[in-house]
């Protein structure tokens, strides 16, 4: 590790072919970089292994099936940012998708009800927010009482059964698609490029990574963390009632499973991304990529054959080398 | 109470005054209805023993916390400030001890953190940060310390140059009060004479700074008026031709009754 050298040297960082080739030689490119890494070699290896992964079709659904994750990583990544862990944002999703189907049902049509998926979804995301600003609950404890209350919310509302929903524009969300890129990861790319200017080119994002750089520092300069925490997890929830649609979507119904593993993959994906789960180093484009890569690697696994069982595992143990490997990042 | 020489009330120069500020934390009386003034153009020092009270008393002047009693006036007019920004808008600037910088954004966006530069329309405003990179630029160059550039992580930043990036946003947006907690506490002797020269230079400007410090030389030399706290009260107040290191140091402990 070459650590020493590297944090007392003050130098404006400019990225050139020769420098990066420098710090290649570091571990701490590596950490830096994960998941593009991770991705380039995890596409690499399956398409020696198996010709059908990196057929247009193929990658046109990895990038179908990718959406949701990374417009969950993205919200993920907000949160994250300020030092806290949202473990209610599939539950969030699950109650959105179900506030969607009912007000579906109930002939609000698909815009009022995306709507009211939305609001649905942002209102545990407002609790989350109160809870950790205002009532100092730990981010832990808070999201994981909500992702229970939303669970169980999901069920009571639905009794238990899914909704199924016949509408068009869902239809057309889903078969949509500009070349080999459907509609659902359009939209995901737009929320992570929103995601991007927001968090680094605003007033707004500028105090997320203050608030959670230092949360004393960042007030005594002037800023609120509260409304600064409310904010990161009103987004969050906002997102997920989005991800939500394309859930409704993509299964023709909503459901009220509990959806696990995509909030195992969205802190997943969060973690490949380079985040430090300690807050204060935002990033965006790392988290979507992170997304990707264990899209890719799901996928490219059921390719290949292997069984169902054998993915959680997989997913594991990138994320698991992924963690160990942020150890040697640059601070 | 004991008899302060503080200044008249109908000092024109006076350009704060805090009386009678009482801050409990639970059952911990950290200030117990301390009264403290400066004048424009002076280096007013604040100084006292550990856990006497002075950095309570600091942070109730710079907004961080609400004081329980007491009032705090602002060339005459009576302020009160619930957050640190109510005190930057009346105009009192402070170092904070601890710096209050974010290790993991540059020094500009350190600068500029709560008031920060945007152009756009509307709802769609953007960071303007080339602009508030120059005006950062500006403001360090002023120091003449060893710059780090605008644009490096204050992570990477030594401690003096730390010190530089906080002194320098405090004193760069011309407010007519810098308060200063203990400045030149973790630096070198060259990066300490740095620091009095930013003092002196801020005083000259017409600017009242308080000064915390440990380092009776540094206020005796820097210092007009001195104000001595022990146990939550300010116990003295002495100008600083009149007074020397022996006398502070028996009234910070207490040997000599103010």
């Amino acid at each position: 590790m070459n650590t020493s050298t590297t944090t007392t040297a003050i130098s404006v960082e400019r990225t050139t072919p020769a420098s990066v080739l420098r710090d290649a030689r570091h571990l701490s490119f590596w950490a830096e970089h994960a998941a593009p890494i991770g991705l380039v070699a995890l596409v690499i290896v399956f398409s020696l292994l198996t010709p059908s992964f990196l057929t247009l079709g193929n990658v046109s659904a990895m990038l179908a099936a990718a959406a949701i994750l990374v417009i969950l990583a993205v919200a993920q990544s907000y949160v994250i940012t300020t030092g806290g862990i949202d473990l209610s944002i599939s539950a969030t999703m699950t109650f959105g998708a179900i506030c969607f189907g009912i007000a579906f049902t109930a002939g609000l049509g698909f815009w009022l009800s995306a709507l009211v998926g939305i609001v649905g979804a942002a209102l545990i995301g407002l609790i989350n927010g109160l809870l950790i600003a205002k009532g100092k609950v730990t981010d832990f404890i808070a999201t994981l009482g909500t992702l229970s209350v939303a669970t169980g919310l999901a069920l009571i509302f639905s009794n238990g059964r899914p909704i199924s929903v016949l509408s068009p524009e869902l239809l057309q969300l889903t078969t949509g698609r500009i070349g080999i890129v459907g509609y659902p990861f359009i939209l995901a790319v737009i929320i992570g490029v929103i995601a991007w200017v927001v968090m680094f080119r605003t007033r707004f994002g500028l105090h997320v990574q203050a608030v959670g750089g230092s949360e004393e520092a960042a007030v005594a300069n002037g800023l609120s963390a509260k409304r600064v925490r409310i904010a990161v997890y009103l987004i969050s929830a906002v997102l997920a009632g989005v991800a939500a649609l394309l859930l409704v979507a993509r299964v023709g119904a909503a459901e009220p499973a509990i959806n696990t593993s995509y909030l195992l993959n969205s802190i997943a994906a969060v973690v490949l991304g380079g985040v430090s789960l300690t807050g204060g180093k935002a990033k965006i484009v790392g988290p979507i990529l992170g997304a990707l890569l264990l899209t890719a690697l799901s996928n490219g696994l059921t390719l290949l054959g292997v069984s169902q069982f054998y993915q959680p595992l997989a997913v594991g143990l990138v994320v698991v080398l992924a963690a160990l490997l942020t150890r040697f990042q640059k601070r | 109470m004991t008899t302060i020489t503080s200044p008249t009330a109908l000092d024109t120069d006076l350009v704060l005054s805090a009386e009678g500020i009482v801050k409990n934390f639970g059952n911990v009386h950290a200030l117990r209805g301390a009264s403290i003034s400066m004048r424009r153009g002076e280096v007013t020092a604040l100084i006292g023993d550990n856990g006497a009270g002075k950095s309570t008393l600091v942070r109730c002047l710079s907004g961080i916390h609400h004081p329980d009693a007491g009032t705090i006036r602002i060339n005459g007019s009576d302020v009160d400030f619930h957050t640190p920004l109510d005190a930057r808008n009346a105009g009192v600037e402070t170092v904070q001890q601890n710096l209050a910088l974010i290790e993991d954004l540059s020094v500009w966006q350190n600068f500029f953190l709560g008031r920060e530069q945007t152009r756009g329309f509307g709802p769609f405003r953007f960071l303007d940060s080339r602009a508030m990179r120059s005006k950062a630029d500006e403001m360090l160059g002023g120091l003449a310390v060893n710059v780090p550039p605008v644009t490096s992580k204050v992570r990477r930043l030594s401690g003096g140059q730390r010190q530089a990036v906080a002194i320098a946003r405090a004193a760069g947006w011309g407010s007519p009060i810098v308060i200063m907690d203990e400045p030149t506490a973790a630096l070198g002797v060259q990066e300490t004479a740095r620091v009095e020269s930013v003092i002196k230079r801020l005083q000259d400007s017409g600017v009242a700074v308080l000064l915390i410090s440990h380092n009776f030389d540094q206020v005796l030399r820097l210092s007009q008026q001195v104000w001595v706290m022990r146990a939550g009260n300010a116990v003295a107040g002495r100008r600083a031709v009149d007074t020397d290191g022996d006398e502070l140091v028996a009234l910070i402990t207490g040997a000599k009754a103010a």
